[in-house]
């Protein structure tokens, strides 16, 4: 899986829990850029897990305490080629 | 008979829960802060990510019932009626006649006999079984626990169940509160059960994200979530005069009830949902802000409804918030979701009667936004006239009960 493909099925993922096109989202956007809200945060995980076969470690009553970066669609990119290659 | 109608006293409690197996031990409990969460032992724990939750634990059903009773009664139903038999036992009420014609029965539940849905639907698809027991529809049905109460003990009036969620027991006490004041029961059996521990109940809150993978620590900073628990509590609401005729010991009088909808997010809770719950309890029972000295919170030890809560408390009482004593006996018993109002409603009732607050334990850092007495760690003793007890569910749904100490 090269690192491209992650990057568009995670954009993939979150354009359309925010129900815009995918060439709408940029990389340096937030999930508050984004409009996705807490419950959305969860629903956008549940569906990377699913898309990539991987576990998010993600508790949405301490956001920052997990390894899981979602500061900017970027940092999410790069949190899931994580979990990928430690999975790997 | 006041200007609402009658008073409403209750006259009998009893509980099976994580804390204890009767009403005097849970509150010995309460007393002491001791916890009763800790690893889950059911199937297939190993495939859950939260495992840990309030579960009763040495739990013998065949200790207390026959295989007839067992074939029909799911665990919520089996604490159900073993809290009952306590409270009734306590009241020492027969319901024979024009009592037992007029006198009902009000629960709450939230997932019913969701054991007995995880079980037979395992065995269905799991398994490949093409047959399941003939009791199945009603031992898993969430009016199964309100019926056969109604038929131990012969309450031949209105039987229903209420399920709101978190605010199950909650609105199912309000709603016997309600008919015994306005005169169309003498006596009510009210509470709520929930056994939600089972692996599909706990696999499906966890998808939420929201479950503490350690303990549950209510207004705590550090607080990382709501552990799960199972159990029941049932009471005996009576009319005042008809216990006074026979005697009866009155634990405490409830007073208001309110409840509210927030009608706005099926999960985030909402600040003024919460207040305007609270409030109106105080107005419904006639009584003064500053009188309330204790309030059992919901608080569940999520991010978000501890600081909504706190915040609805603050915005309610004003300067008298920071006088009133606040703690969430969750962090005990776990969260009880549909039983829990009628569990949490025990340490109202210790804290009118006996005047000893029940701790938050777990309490571990100060939250600026939960900057409310909290009761750390150690329970109290303190005089309280009158406590509230909350409980806000998912959908928005809030129901709030105001009791008062009755005078011995």
């Amino acid at each position: 899986m090269t690192q491209s493909t992650v990057q568009e099925r995670v954009i993939g993922i979150l354009a359309e829990q925010a129900v815009l096109e995918p060439s709408d989202v940029a990389l340096d956007m937030t999930l508050d850029d984004l409009g996705i809200d807490s419950l959305g945060l969860v629903e956008s995980i549940f569906a990377i897990e699913e898309e990539f076969d991987i576990s998010v470690p993600f508790n949405a009553n301490e956001p920052q305490a997990s390894d899981f970066d979602i500061s900017s669609v970027a940092a999410i990119v790069t949190a899931v080629q994580h979990l990928l290659a430690d999975q790997a | 008979m006041t200007g609402r109608g009658h008073r409403v006293v209750i006259t009998g409690a009893g509980t099976i829960n994580p804390l204890g197996t009767d009403v005097p031990g849970t509150l010995e409990a309460m007393r002491e802060g001791r916890c009763g969460i800790g690893p889950l032992d059911i199937r297939d724990v190993d495939r859950l990510s939260v495992k840990i939750g309030g579960q009763v634990r040495d739990y013998d059903e065949a200790a207390h019932f026959n295989r007839q009773q067992i074939a029909l009664y799911d665990r919520f139903t089996q604490f159900t009626l073993l809290a009952a038999r306590e409270a009734i036992g306590q009241a020492g009420l027969e319901f024979t006649g024009a009592l037992a014609d007029q006198s009902g029965v009000v629960f709450g539940t939230s997932g019913g006999g969701l054991n007995t849905q995880d079980e037979n639907y395992r065995a269905v698809y799991e398994e490949g079984k093409n047959r399941v027991h003939p009791f199945i529809v009603p031992k898993l049905m969430n009016n199964a626990a309100a019926s056969h109460v109604s038929m131990e003990w012969n309450l031949r009036g209105p039987a229903f169940t209420v399920a709101t969620a978190c605010a199950s027991s909650n609105h199912a006490m309000g709603q016997a509160f309600q008919m015994v004041r306005s005169g169309l029961a003498p006596v009510m059996v009210t509470g709520g059960s929930e056994s939600m521990l089972c692996f599909g109940g706990v696999k499906a809150w966890e998808g939420l994200r929201v479950m503490s993978k350690d303990a549950c620590r209510p207004f705590s900073l550090n607080r990382n979530g709501m552990v799960q628990g199972e159990g029941a509590a049932v009471f005996v609401f009576e009319e005042l005069d008809h216990a006074k005729r026979r005697g009866a010991q009155v634990l405490a009088e409830v007073v208001g009830f309110a409840m509210t909808s927030d009608a706005s997010d099926i999960v985030t809770p909402s600040k003024q949902g919460a207040a305007r719950a609270i409030a109106g309890a105080i107005r419904d029972a006639r009584v003064n802000p500053d009188e309330v000295c204790y309030i059992n919170a919901h608080g569940t030890g999520t991010a978000a409804n501890d600081k909504t809560e706190c915040a609805a408390v603050a915005d309610v009482f004003g300067h008298h918030a920071d006088a009133l004593m606040i703690s969430s006996t969750k962090s005990m018993h776990g969260h009880l979701i549909g039983g829990t109002g009628a569990v949490e409603l025990l340490a109202c009732i210790m804290a009118l009667r006996d005047g000893v607050i029940a701790p938050t334990i777990g309490y571990e850092e100060p939250d600026p936004e939960c900057a409310l007495d909290v009761v750390p760690n150690v329970a109290r003793e303190a005089r309280v006239e009158v406590a509230l007890s909350n409980a806000f569910a998912f959908g928005g749904l809030n129901a709030v009960l105001a009791l008062r100490r009755f005078p011995t």
